[in-house]
């Protein structure tokens, strides 16, 4: 019963992950219909950002969340200026197509440069404070990853915050309900584009800065990582940054219970059942619009 | 203040506009009629910058808006009310409200323009927290009216405003059309309303088949026998024969 119990915290704990990792898809994919299939790419990159702050200027891993988030916010103002932004121009049904195929070269491309900068071995950050625990009876929290899910819920909601109070934040979900009314009330669409995906960019820097402290990083993060976004994004459903939270958290105790119950190997078929299930039951997801 | 001459647009090799020359003055209500598929709503779309033209001028104090995106046409003080006025479902009557008055040259102001809204539909003022979903068609109208007037706009254009309204509720548009026209606002009111419009307009254009067939004053459009079989119906022509 510990044992269970014990695995699902860990569970838990990780789904605050996914569901940051997914809030960023969830925006960019909401606001300009285009599926960044590189977004797990991103965040790998993130992790690397603060490797590197960690490995060579000896800056801690939480602490370098002030510089990996707006690091990130510049790469993804740079990637839509550079790439995403002619995909906005196709019509909406080619949208999607064509960023899948851009999505995916950047994927390789991303991957390929960070096995030449960092080498295809798996990394992590060291701390003093790397193995402290909380013990709850029987149960041991791992503190650095509760930190993690801490500081994920506190980004989501700020990004909440910014999406409901803060002038562009409006246009940001105005342009995602509707474009074209959007445009009507006078929106600069391409700049709200531009802000969603730039800040979907900096929530995957947040969470491969955060997996890597709690976890670890090397170049083939990535695919992972976007299927875990990708499923949380349709079990969740569009439109709610903070219902994308729930969404990981339900992702991260579904795949502890069925690795509890049919063995390891089982983890990472629940997440597909659900996909499936989800797509099937509900399209529009749990708290879809 | 409003010219266009010799507008032509479409969509891929379709053609719904020809040679389109129409002009707005200050302070007007022009009213455009036509039938389903004359090109009414394109040559609305053409002006706030959703559609681009093939050809033609598109003048608005002189300055060419063809070029520009729909939010500069917005800032220079044109609005559109779209047809299905296409409110943020997800969102209170204030957000949309608010939302309306985006444009740089509006957003200082906008208290002031919320309360100008509030006055024109007071119902508005009661359900400003209310999610735009769970109002009446008729109050939805009202948002997408006052949400155009929230970027404090020169010239108002509306695509089929009283679209699947009930009497009264058209009644109430269109008092209200009149109370903004008499602010100074001039209006574009495409319509199928034909009677409503043409009492309400100081001129109006026959728009079919993508080329002005008509012009004239409202009471002259009226008493004109094409428009009164084509647009007024039967019954129209036969009071018109008896009276």
């Amino acid at each position: 019963m510990t044992v269970l119990a014990q695995q699902l915290i860990l569970g838990l704990l990780i789904g605050g992950l996914y569901g940051l990792a997914a809030a960023g898809l969830s925006l960019i994919f909401g606001v300009m219909r285009v599926l960044n299939v590189a977004h797990g790419e991103l965040i790998m990159l993130g992790g690397y950002g603060a490797f590197w702050l960690a490995a060579l200027l000896g800056v801690d891993p939480f602490a370098s969340l002030l510089l990996v988030i707006p690091g990130s916010l510049l790469l993804g103002a740079m990637l839509y200026w550079g790439l995403f932004g002619f995909v906005v121009r196709a019509h909406e049904e080619a949208r999607v197509k064509n960023s899948l195929l851009i999505g995916f070269g950047l994927a390789l491309a991303l991957h390929a440069l960070a096995v030449r900068l960092w080498t295809a071995d798996e990394r992590s950050i060291p701390t003093s404070y790397a193995g402290a625990v909380l013990a709850v009876g029987d149960l041991a929290i791992p503190l650095v990853r509760l930190a993690t899910l801490v500081l994920a819920l506190l980004l989501i909601g700020t990004l909440q915050l910014l999406l409901s109070r803060w002038r562009w934040g409006k246009a940001i979900r105005a342009t995602a309900e509707d474009w074209q009314a959007a445009l009507l009330t006078g929106i600069d669409i391409r700049r709200a584009y531009l802000l969603a995906f730039a800040l979907g960019t900096a929530l995957a820097g947040a969470a491969g800065t955060l997996i890597t402290v709690a976890y670890s990083v090397s170049p083939s993060i990535g695919l992972e990582w976007t299927l875990k976004a990708l499923i949380v994004v349709v079990l969740a459903g569009l439109g709610s940054m903070i219902g994308t939270f729930i969404g990981g958290l339900v992702l991260g105790v579904a795949e502890a219970a069925s690795a509890a119950t049919f063995g390891g190997p089982y983890r990472e078929i629940i997440g597909l059942v659900i996909f499936v299930v989800v797509l099937a039951v509900r399209p529009r997801g749990l708290f879809g619009r | 203040m409003l010219e266009i001459a010799g507008l032509e647009a479409g969509y891929g090799d379709v053609r719904a506009l020809s040679g389109v020359t129409l002009s707005i003055a200050a302070g007007e209500i022009v009213a455009l009629l036509g039938p389903n598929g004359a090109g009414k709503s394109t040559l609305l779309n053409c002006v706030a910058g959703l559609v681009r033209p093939w050809a033609g001028a598109i003048r608005w104090d002189g300055q060419d808006l063809r070029a520009l995106d729909t939010h500069l046409v917005i800032e220079r003080g044109v609005a559109l009310v779209p047809e299905g006025r296409r409110l943020f479902a997800g969102m209170t009557v204030e957000e949309n409200l608010e939302l309306g008055a985006f444009a740089a040259r509006a957003w200082t102001d906008r208290r002031a323009a919320l309360e100008r809204v509030y006055a024109l539909f007071p119902v508005l003022a009661e359900r400003r927290r209310t999610a735009v979903q769970a109002l009446s068609g008729g109050q939805q109208q009202m948002v997408a009216v006052g949400r155009a007037l929230m970027a404090r706009p020169r010239l108002l254009m509306l695509d089929e405003p009283s679209l699947g309204l009930a009497p009264r509720l058209v009644d109430t548009i269109l008092k209200a059309l009149e109370a903004i026209n008499g602010a100074g606002v001039a209006v574009f009111l495409v319509e199928q309303n034909v009677a409503a419009a043409l009492s309400l307009a100081h001129r109006g254009y026959l728009l079919e088949g993508g080329r002005i067939v008509g012009e004239g004053s409202g009471t002259a459009l009226m008493a004109d026998a094409h428009v009164r079989r084509a647009y007024l119906g039967p019954l129209a022509v036969r009071s018109a024969d008896t009276r």
